[in-house]
């Protein structure tokens, strides 16, 4: 885990006691709300439907047991005894007082957090592979470069009043974990034609009412020039963005506008001029200070797939059931990936209570070596399980109702706040889900569909990724009533797509209904093996169409 | 009670709490303790109230709200505003 140094520390605290000034201007009536706002939204705080929320940076994903016990006592001492797990790994907590929020940042420094530019129109926090250090497909860790961009992107003196906000996303494996073609920029880690690691670079990818995937205006770049090509990015961005209209103000819509070509001629242009700069170099130093703090940790020597554990799968189907949906492969020989689904039925996607991360905090020093990350679909990951501990793990996961199979399955839903607590949202996304994961309790059911992810979002601004779930579910408010809108075919990975709109909208009572008619329809067209995106793709959207509203001519005339 | 007409409704400065506009121009957390205007110079004069108190530090974005009986209650008219009144319809267990 990266540490603090004393730079860190200074800045934080100095931003903490900027921010305790500004709170008491704005409770003493110094500061008109207007003028409080959009210094409150660059240290994350938010007014929402019910009171003000507070977003915490988990920074590429990477929490300490330290840092969790931390969060559960700003749940249980500030808030309402639980925090939400939101799609770029931060954390929500949706009640917390004004006058104690410069409170809640100390105690989030104390455990070296933050939430700075977790809002605004920024560089955000900076998004990760949860895996990152431990897949056993990865090239190289991404987390040094993630910190490397989070220190030159907090309080970067240009880039604090962007068009819009600005999200990042890295990503050290081909897989892609991290939804990073649907970020203003993202980033692989590659290897050239002569073996050597560098980035590829995307730009323009989003959600929200204009959605897009990110494309690639540079195949590989030398991670010496990382800074200076990603200042060449947001400045042209800076300068083009456009600014009359925040629906159009994101880098997606200026990448677009131009073309991609036109758009790499700018920003190479721009990077010819300061590439060379002292001030953009990556420091060697500095890269090689961060990376000592992601090194390995001290694994035991351990032989992997050990006989003990396959006797225990074959013994105890549950716990095969688990390990083969929630475990993933890890690149220690002996150790394992665990995904701690927060998708229980109906449990609010992406909530944990207090006592719940108290216990995992606990749980993670006990099976993780005190390490966990979260992930950008709101489940939570111990990433260095010895496997002879999978099963005691396993155990008490079930305790903390933890333990739910469905990692990548129909249940392991995203959701947005929605409604419930978003001042932005249009419908409920949250209900939307626990009704889906109570019609889709039957785990025999759940692994025999397979891979299938479901995204919710309660309005056009996409927080719940609808557009790049398998199927996509778009809350809709039509004279008062909440309607769903279905797509399919969308992904966020390696692959990613936009989903395709399957037709008129459907009242919520109507979704798992719908969601159970795809799904039949799906099971029987699909091949052997063949996931439900690949049948999509290979079938197209007409079987799931009629499969939905059926094929009257008047049904097939509301739809079209 | 009446039950019909319009209510101003706002999020408190100090915790960001939903609250409604009282007669005696204090803010309350109960939709019942709230001022109902019954007609539209009421309500303009109510909604002049929450504004004073807006650039007075009490609260932020008041605005009027449409209210309809309900079995005798006063209930939002819009969707948006009952969850507003009401808090969350998820995580009620959590409820402060």
């Amino acid at each position: 885990m990266y540490r603090y140094d004393e730079f860190d520390h200074t800045l934080v605290a100095e931003r903490i006691g900027t921010f305790r000034r500004q709170v008491e201007r704005r409770l003493s009536g110094d500061l008109t709300e207007d003028q409080f706002k959009p210094l409150r939204l660059m240290n994350g705080q938010y007014l929402q439907l019910h009171a003000y929320m507070l977003r915490v940076n988990i920074p590429y994903g990477c929490l300490s047991s330290r840092q969790l016990h931390q969060l559960a006592f700003i749940a249980r001492r500030y808030d309402r005894n639980f925090g939400h797990f939101t799609t770029r790994q931060n954390i929500q907590y949706n009640w917390i007082k004004l006058d104690e929020t410069p409170a809640v940042l100390a105690a989030l420094a104390a455990v070296e957090m933050n939430a700075m530019q977790s809002s605004g129109n920024c560089v955000r926090n900076i998004t990760a592979d949860q895996f990152a250090g431990r897949a056993r497909d990865e090239i190289e860790d991404p987390r040094p470069w993630c910190e490397l961009i989070r220190q030159w992107s907090i309080l970067h003196p240009e880039f604090s009043y962007l068009p819009r906000k600005f999200k990042i996303a890295v990503s050290g494996a081909p897989s892609d974990r991290a939804a990073v073609k649907l970020h203003d920029v993202g980033l692989y880690l590659r290897r050239n034609a002569d073996g050597v690691i560098g980035f590829e670079v995307l730009v323009g990818g989003g959600q929200g009412r204009l959605p897009y995937v990110g494309h690639t205006i540079r195949e590989w770049l030398a991670k010496d020039d990382l800074l200076s090509y990603l200042e060449a990015i947001l400045r042209i961005y800076n300068l083009g963005g456009r600014r009359d209209n925040p629906q159009k103000a994101r880098i997606k819509v200026q990448v677009n506008a131009l073309g991609p070509d036109e758009f790499r001629r700018l920003v190479d242009e721009e990077w010819a001029q300061i590439r060379n700069s002292p001030l953009l170099a990556v420091p060697g130093a500095e890269i090689e200070r961060i990376t000592a703090y992601f090194a390995d940790p001290a694994w035991e020597k351990l032989p992997d797939a050990p006989v003990a554990v396959a006797g225990q799968r074959k013994s105890d189907p549950a716990f095969d059931a688990w390990y083969r949906a929630n475990v993933v492969e890890h690149r220690a020989p002996g150790y394992a990936i665990v995904n701690l689904s927060l998708k229980a039925p109906g449990i609010a996607p992406g909530d944990l209570t207090a006592d719940q991360m108290d216990q995992v905090a606990e749980l993670a020093d006990r099976f993780s070596l005190g390490e966990l990350r979260v992930s950008h679909r709101q489940n939570l990951v111990f990433p260095d399980v010895r496997q002879t501990d999978l099963r005691a793990l396993w155990q008490e996961l079930q305790k903390l109702s933890l333990a739910t199979p469905n990692i990548g399955k129909l249940t392991d839903i995203i959701a947005c706040p929605g409604l419930d607590f978003c001042a932005l949202a249009n419908t409920r996304a949250i209900p939307v889900a626990q009704d889906i994961g109570r019609h889709f309790s039957d785990l025999a059911v759940l692994q025999d569909i397979g891979e299938l992810t479901i995204n919710i979002s309660g309005c056009m601004n996409a927080c719940g990724h609808h557009h790049v779930g398998h199927i996509g579910i778009l809350g809709v408010e039509k004279n008062g009533e909440e309607f769903f809108q279905l797509t399919l075919g969308g992904s966020s990975a390696e692959d990613a797509s936009l989903g395709d709109r399957l037709g008129r909208s459907i009242p919520a009572a109507e979704v798992p209904v719908a969601i159970e008619a795809i799904v039949c329809r799906y099971k029987a067209l699909r091949q052997v093996d063949e996931r439900f995106l690949d049948t999509y793709r290979r079938v197209g959207i007409e079987p799931f169409k009629e499969a939905v509203y059926g094929n009257s001519p008047q049904r097939r005339q509301a739809v079209a | 009670m009446d039950t019909k007409g319009q209510m101003v409704l706002a999020n408190r400065l100090t915790d960001g709490h939903v609250v409604f506009l009282a007669a005696d121009g204090g803010w309350v957390e109960d939709i019942a303790g709230g001022a109902l205007a019954s007609d539209q110079d009421a309500a303009q004069r109510l909604l002049a109230a929450a504004q004073l108190a807006e650039s007075r530090n009490a609260v932020v974005e008041p605005y009027l709200i449409g209210i309809r009986n309900e079995a005798g209650r006063r209930q939002p008219v819009s969707f948006r505003e009952a969850i507003r009144a009401a808090g969350p319809t998820v995580r009620t267990d959590l409820a402060d």
